[in-house]
């Protein structure tokens, strides 16, 4: 479970996150929308602790995410996490690229390693691109690549930030499918996401930010279909016209 | 025939040649080794440290870089000792030109770091990765095909900068050639030899790294 509480977070005098209170419970698919700016990236970058919070706590399955006795390089172990950019790593091959992590970091054998990264390539529909170099495959194979490179860490929660802003739009259906395969999988994620149709569909729940403040969140019937707060209206009737 | 003082170039000579050339050879490889070395090291220090620490590293190397190795080269000889501490001219030829070669081979790292966008590292350490991992797995790799042809260019450049260790002593191959010169007063033959024997030295070198780029762009 993950646990969310009062967290405030700045970078300098601007602050970002005004008190946020969330909790993700083990098989949830939670999706957070809002405008961009309005904080919803840097909650996940605060989940696995590549950015610091100013105030407030973060619980990963008990574990205090921002104490300093924490090993938080062990805590990422458990939070996968896609991005906007894929980042392949160009000089390794697609196998390669998903296999490295779980040797160095999980001190996995070659044989091992390759095998999970395998099974896992193959899940996102990349067997057929195992010895290929990532930067001649297009941005969803690269997208499913980082999912599937993510994956191969056998983490309990996944994190997906706006993992399909930066594709080209006929590509953002692959992606999408594969985040479905997760759900159907029993994954638990954080889905941030501009693709409300998307959220309405594969949430549990869905939480509305608005400048650092979760300001409606609930069901997606509730929060997509009949929001009750005037913002929340706002932003819907815009990002579905 | 009467009488000369001059020897003209003969077989007996290409012992003295071959021993020039391996010097040359010798001291271009220490130089590029540890150049490299240290290079890679102050690169990285670089390519993470803040504007002031920048600017006082960035000083030392400028002067460096931009005192010509000629003069470096005398100067410390001399320095060293008169302080009473003569050095063999390969061991402070070694140490210039190793200093030398990591002036210019640290900007070539720095520029390979800083390369690998943050992004990138982020997504490296989100897949549990420490700082050291992300470094040695990720930036020094995809650094290092980056800026591979900057190398390339500095090691080949210093194996030609070598022939200045000459002046303090090192009887690497221009020096070899001067002897050689002086002794047979055939400057021209001898030139054209020593400059293909350069070639020689690093046309491989060029050869090699035209293959390692083809390999990295698959």
């Amino acid at each position: 479970m993950i646990q969310i509480q009062g967290v405030h977070k700045s970078f300098g005098d601007l602050e970002v996150l005004k008190g946020i209170d969330l909790e993700v419970n083990k098989g949830e698919v939670v999706s957070v929308i809002g405008g961009s700016g309005s904080g919803k990236s840097t909650l996940l970058y605060c989940i696995n602790a590549i950015e610091k919070i100013q105030k407030g706590k973060i619980f990963v399955d008990d574990i205090d995410v921002h104490a300093k006795e924490t090993n938080q390089d062990k805590l990422r172990q458990k939070l996968g996490m896609v991005f906007q950019q894929w980042n392949s790593f160009p000089h390794l091959t697609v196998l390669e690229n998903a296999a490295l992590a779980p040797q160095i970091v999980l001190k996995q054998s070659k044989e091992e390693a390759i095998e999970i990264a395998k099974k896992e390539l193959e899940h996102v529909g990349l067997g057929d691109k195992f010895d290929q170099y990532p930067t001649r495959m297009s941005g969803g194979q690269q997208q499913r690549l980082a999912i599937a490179r993510a994956l191969a860490m056998k983490p309990d929660y996944m994190l997906f930030d706006e993992v399909t802003s930066a594709l080209d739009p006929e590509l953002v259906g692959e992606v999408l499918d594969t985040l479905r395969l997760l759900r159907d999988d029993g994954m638990t994620m954080i889905t941030v996401t501009h693709e409300i149709a998307f959220a309405r569909e594969v949430s549990d729940k869905v939480a509305f930010f608005h400048e650092g403040v979760i300001e409606e969140m609930g069901t997606p019937e509730q929060v997509i279909e009949n929001p009750q707060k005037e913002r929340t209206q706002q932003f819907l009737s815009k990002v579905l016209h | 025939m009467g009488f000369s003082l001059f020897t003209p170039l003969s077989w007996n000579d290409a012992p003295f040649i071959l021993q020039g050339i391996l010097n040359t050879v010798y001291i271009s490889i220490v130089a590029i080794v540890i150049g490299t070395i240290l290079g890679a090291i102050v690169g990285f220090i670089r390519a993470e440290s803040n504007k002031i620490v920048n600017m006082l590293i960035g000083s030392v190397l400028d002067i460096l870089r931009s005192v010509p190795l000629i003069i470096q080269l005398i100067l410390f000889t001399t320095y060293v000792g008169v302080m009473g501490y003569p050095m063999d001219p390969f061991v402070a030829g070694s140490i210039i030109l190793s200093l030398y070669t990591m002036a210019f081979m640290s900007e070539v790292f720095r520029a390979g770091f800083e390369s690998v966008l943050p992004s990138m590292r982020t997504a490296a350490r989100s897949l549990g990765m420490t700082y050291w991992q992300t470094v040695r797995y990720i930036r020094l790799p995809i650094g290092l095909r980056a800026v591979f042809t900057s190398w390339l260019g500095v090691a080949l450049a210093v194996i030609k900068d070598s022939a200045l260790v000459s002046v303090i002593g090192y009887m690497e191959l221009l020096r070899t050639s001067e002897q050689l010169i002086s002794r047979s007063q055939q400057p021209l033959e001898i030139l054209i030899g020593v400059g293909i024997f350069y070639f020689i030295i690093s046309y491989p070198l060029s050869l090699y790294g035209k293959h390692v780029e083809r390999k990295m762009k698959v």
